[in-house]
This record gives structure tokens, sequence and C-alpha cells, in this order.
């Protein structure tokens, strides 16, 4: 019996601390500041209209986040975030033009006011599941466009104007000033979801998706965590709607249609479901397609080819309608091609990668064998 | 009183009575077997004692205290661990993560500690170091290092029934039920099974209780046997007594 012990034991004392690290190797760091560099650089050399689109991208990467938790960690549908999109930047706005409260801070009240109502959405959740959830939090979504539609307070279906952003002393006018404010608490809520996933938190809500008897069994309250998930996701959905008023400088209820819910499940799906690279990935697609599809006509030869195929066979509205037909077939495509979507396709693409460089590693020691 | 003890124990799912009035008492360190024929309600205890099932009556006492009608996590809690028959892992995910699942009720990191984990010194990830580093010797322990990273699900049946026994191992449990250890398993993995019960409760000094469809297996590892029938105990006693019990060889060969 001890024997067995003593073979087994042979691996030196590990560092467990190596597990959780985000940061493992050298080469990540380099990696992070390569990535830093190009997302602080990006608005200095696109032109100015492209940072618009780039806000926009990253607005949809937080709402990514936030239905990775809840869609990819614990396995709940929800078709209703555009109203938590919505909640978010109304409560924003308001606290800003009402109680005058500076940005930041009516920034996290957003995020703090959306937290509570998921977490209220997601006690009825708590008894529902599959197509029966889904439907639940599509009604959610649609009540609250409707709430906010008619009603004076949140300027009805006019909409409201969003005033002027401060951080501290510096005023957020331009486009640019907007994009560091906007994808860097992106940045830094990405690597918060990361921490939450590789910990207690994170690894409790995959528990969940993947046998809730079990995890109730190892002590894991699944109803607790349940709701928490959709309040995690709520809120990171919330912040992402201030920003979104921020960036366009108003908000109306047609903004947060049941069709960008639509979109946001799908975004995770596409890019991966449980996975934060996928997430990312799969919103930062969605969200450009989602804003620049009418600019497919910019394309050299394929734009106007695509745009005289729409104008004759799809619809008088032209190539709009045809860019939903493209957003579309891309994602049958890339599901039918790769289960686990963008995420997917670029785990296959680095083991290629590596498998063709071990290979010639292989050739050569092989070769020199051989000598 | 005793460490654990179920008291009148009586299941009914609607005309079916799958329990009917089970009493026993296990004392601590004891290996407790529970055997019977398929159907016979070993499973429907455990998910009754687990609190997955709320019994249709009596009770349930775990060191002293009442604990039938707690939810399935409290009861986690105070220290009462399983496994199931048909294997309930979490198979996306990999064996230490697994295992570190086990730690959940030991850990106390929440969503704002587990966000904030900046490196070594935070409270969050100093927890996870210190977990996995006492998980580790379990992984050691029940063989698994070289599956240590894969998701259990693309593993062989036999490594994740021990996955599994190694995660209820994780909660660090006073009382563990193990379901069905040796169930698809051959004579030369069944020894090994009986071999690592032994071993866990020399080690570890674990009260386990059993149940196990192989007769051989299930009498020979036990301190104390209880045979069920139809959901009725139909004997009791020690593994001697209840190899020669006369109801016990008319359950398991018919009544010829």
């Amino acid at each position: 019996m001890n024997d067995r012990h003593i073979d087994v034991v042979i691996e030196p004392t590990r560092d467990h601390y190596e597990d959780i690290q985000l940061f493992t190797a050298r080469g990540s760091w380099i990696k992070l500041a390569l990535l830093l560099v190009v997302l602080v650089s990006l608005p200095l050399l696109l032109p100015g209209y492209r940072v618009f689109t780039l806000n926009y991208m990253a607005v949809f990467v937080i709402v990514g986040l936030g239905m990775n938790v809840l869609v990819g960690y614990t396995g709940q549908v929800s078709l209703g975030h555009a109203g938590f999109l919505a909640i978010g930047a109304y409560t924003m706005v308001l606290l800003m033009t009402r109680l005058a409260v500076p940005f930041p801070i009516a920034l996290v009240m957003a995020g703090c006011v959306s937290a509570f109502f998921g977490f209220l959405l997601g006690l009825p959740a708590l008894r529902l599941a599959g197509p029966y959830l889904a439907i639940a939090t599509l009604g959610f979504g649609l009540a609250v466009t409707q709430i906010i539609g008619h009603s004076a307070l949140f300027g009805g279906h006019m909409g409201l104007v969003v005033p002027d952003a401060m951080v501290g002393p510096f005023p957020l006018s331009g486009d640019v000033s907007k994009y560091y404010v906007i994808v860097g608490i992106t940045f830094v809520l990405a690597l918060g979801v990361r921490n939450l996933s590789v910990t207690r938190v994170g690894r409790a809500f995959r528990a969940i998706r993947d046998s809730e008897i079990a995890a109730a069994t190892m002590g894991v309250d699944v109803a607790y965590y349940k709701t928490l998930s959709f309040a995690v996701s709520a809120a990171l959905t919330g912040v992402a709607g201030g920003l979104l008023a921020l960036m366009t400088g108003f908000i109306s209820p047609g903004v947060f249609t049941f069709t960008l819910s639509l979109m946001f499940l799908a975004m995770v799906v596409f890019g991966g479901l449980s996975s934060i690279t996928g997430a990312v990935l799969g919103s930062i697609v969605m969200g450009y397609l989602n804003l620049e599809m009418d600019a497919f006509q910019e394309l050299p030869v394929l734009g106007p080819a695509l745009e005289g195929f729409s104008a004759r066979f799809m619809s008088t509205v032209g190539l709009p309608n045809f860019g939903w037909v493209v957003t579309g077939m891309l994602i049958v495509f890339t599901i039918l091609l790769e289960p686990r979507g963008l995420y997917g396709l670029w785990i296959r693409a680095l083991d290629t990668m590596k498998y063709s460089k071990s290979a010639d590693a292989e050739l050569s020691r092989s070769g020199s064998g051989a000598d | 009183m005793s460490f654990f003890a179920v008291d009148g124990l009586t299941m009914r799912f609607g005309g079916l009575t799958a329990l009917d009035d089970v009493s026993f008492e296990v004392d601590q360190g004891m290996i407790f077997s529970i055997i019977g024929p398929n159907g016979s309600g070993k499973s429907t205890a455990f998910n009754c004692i687990s609190g997955i099932y709320q019994p249709t009556a009596g009770k349930i006492y775990f060191e002293g205290e009442g604990i039938s009608g707690l939810a399935p996590h409290h009861i986690a809690r105070l220290g009462i661990a399983r496994t199931f028959q048909n294997i309930e892992l979490f198979s996306t995910e990999t064996t230490i993560d697994n295992l570190m699942l086990g730690r959940h009720q030991h850990m106390h990191s929440g969503v704002w500690s587990g966000v904030a984990m900046l490196g070594r010194a935070t409270s969050a990830a100093r927890e996870e170091t210190e977990n996995r580093e006492r998980v580790q010797w379990i992984i050691e322990l029940l063989d698994l290092v070289q599956v240590r990273d894969r998701p259990v699900g693309e593993l062989p049946y036999g490594t994740q029934k021990r996955v599994e026994l190694a995660r209820a191992l994780a909660m660090e449990p006073k009382l563990l039920l193990v379901d069905e250890p040796s169930a698809g398993m051959n004579a030369d993995e069944r020894a090994e099974v009986a071999e690592r019960m032994r071993e866990l409760r020399a080690e570890l000094g674990v009260t386990i209780l059993l149940i196990e469809h192989h007769v051989q297996l299930a009498i020979g590892l036990a301190d104390r046997v209880l045979a069920l029938n139809f959901g009725k105990p139909i004997a009791q006693g020690a593994p001697e007594e209840i190899r020669q019990h006369p109801e016990v060889i008319k359950a398991y060969l018919g009544d010829g």
C-alpha cells in the first residue's frame, strides 16, 4: 500500500497559485502589453467616426461578459437583457439630470440598480428552466421598454438627452475621450469576470450548469447562486447601458428592442459559450455588424454586387436588410463548423499552429537521428 | 445517541412504497453496508439522507440533530458527503476543479473578493492556493495525478468513479455515503475498490455508509449490514449473520 503512495508522489511540489494566475509566463505579459498598446493607440490611428464604432463594440463586449456569466456559466437563458441595458442607461441619465449626480457615481449606481432588478428577475427564474425561463425573461425585457415608453419621468417615446459627463475635472466631450473611459472600464471588467470565473463563485456557477443535484450535495446553495448569477449579469449589462448612453448622447425606448436582446444571446453562443475570449470575440463581431451592416457597400467589388443583388431580390430597403442575412448566415455557418463558436475556431487555429510546430520539431529530430 | 441514526424512514411515490419503515444506527468509524436486489430502495434511502428527497415519514439523526427536511446544501455543510450510482460529475470541468467544488463549503470568497483577485497576496488567491494544496493529497491518494487537469467528461468510467469519490473526500466529511462503488467493474477492480474503502477508513477515520449491489463485497467490507427487499428491512446484523440469513438468501435467489 505504501509503495503505491511513494511512486505517486513523484511530482515536485507545485505552486498552486500558477493554476489561477492570470499571467503565468513572461510571454503573456508581453501579449498584455501589446494589447494595451493597440487599445491605447487605436483611436489615434483610426478616423474619428470609427472611434464611435469602437465604443459601441466595447459596450457590446461588456454585455457579452454579463451574458457569459448567466448563459455560459450558470446555464440559464435570457431573452430580456436589453431590459437591463435600458435600466442601466435610464438610471444613469436620470441620476445625472434630476439629482446632478456626477457621472462616475451615476454609472456605478446604474450597475447597482440593474443588479437589483436582476436579483428580482432571478427569483421567479428559480422555478423556471429552458423555454419557460426564456419566455419569462422575454416578458421582462418587453415590459421594461413599455413602462419606459409610457412614463413622463423617462421621457416617454421621445427619449432623454444625456447631459455632458465629467470625470473629475475632465469633460468627456469627444468620442476619443469617451473611448478611453469605455474601453478602460471594459478591460477592467473583463479581468474581473475572468478572476471571478477561476474562484469559488465562478466554479459554483458552472457546477450548477453541469449538475444541480451534485452542486447541492457539495454544499452549494443553488437558489442563492442562481439569483446571484442573474444579479452579476444584470450589473454588467447595467454598466454597459450607462456607457451606451454616454457614447450616444441620447436614449429612447426604441434603442432597447427585443431584437437587441436576441442579438445579445446570439453573440455569446456565436462567440463560444462559457469562454471569456469567446464572449469578447463574439461581442466584437456582432457589435460591429450591428452598427456597420449598412457599410457593406463600401467594400470594393463585393459591395456594389451585394447592393445590386439586394435591391433586386431582397426588398426596397436595400443593403441593411441584406446585412442581416449575412449576419444570420455567419452565425449558422460558424455554429455548424464549430459548436464552440469563434472560441472553438480560435483554439483549433492555435492547435494547428502548435501541431505543425511540434511536427516540424519531430521531423528535424528524427532526421538528425537518421544521420 | 448514536453517531448516525435512521428511525422509521418511509418514502412513498404515489402508490409505490419505495422505503417502508426502515431503521438503523451507525457508530462512528464504522463501515455500514446496505444490500438488496435492484429496486429494493437503497438509492432512495441515500436520496432521503442527503436531502434530495423529503421522506414521507420517519426521522434521520446526525450527531444527535434531526436532519430530515433540511436542504441538500445544509446537510452537506454538516459533514455528510456522497457519491452517485450514475456518476454526477461536473463533466466540463477538470478533475481539480471538481475537487475544488468539494471545498466550496470550507471556503468563503464571494463575488467581490473573487473579482479583485489581483495577485498572490489577495484573500481569494490565498484561499484558492491553500485549498488547492489541500486537495492535492487526495489527488495523489486516489491516483488521479495524471488526469488532474483534464476535463472529467472525457475520462474512462472507472476513473470518473474515482474522481467522484475524491470530490466527496475533498469535503472532509464525517460521514461518507458511497453508492455502488463497484458497479460495472470486474473482479480485480472490485478488489481494488474494497481495498480503497478500508484504506479510507484507516487513514481518514471517516465513517462509511455503503450501498452495494455485489453482496460479497458489501458483506466482506462491513462491520454491520442491513438487507432491504422491496423497500422493507428483512435483516440486520453482523456480516456473518446476514450471509446465512434465510430471508436474505431468499431475496437474492428467489423463492425457488
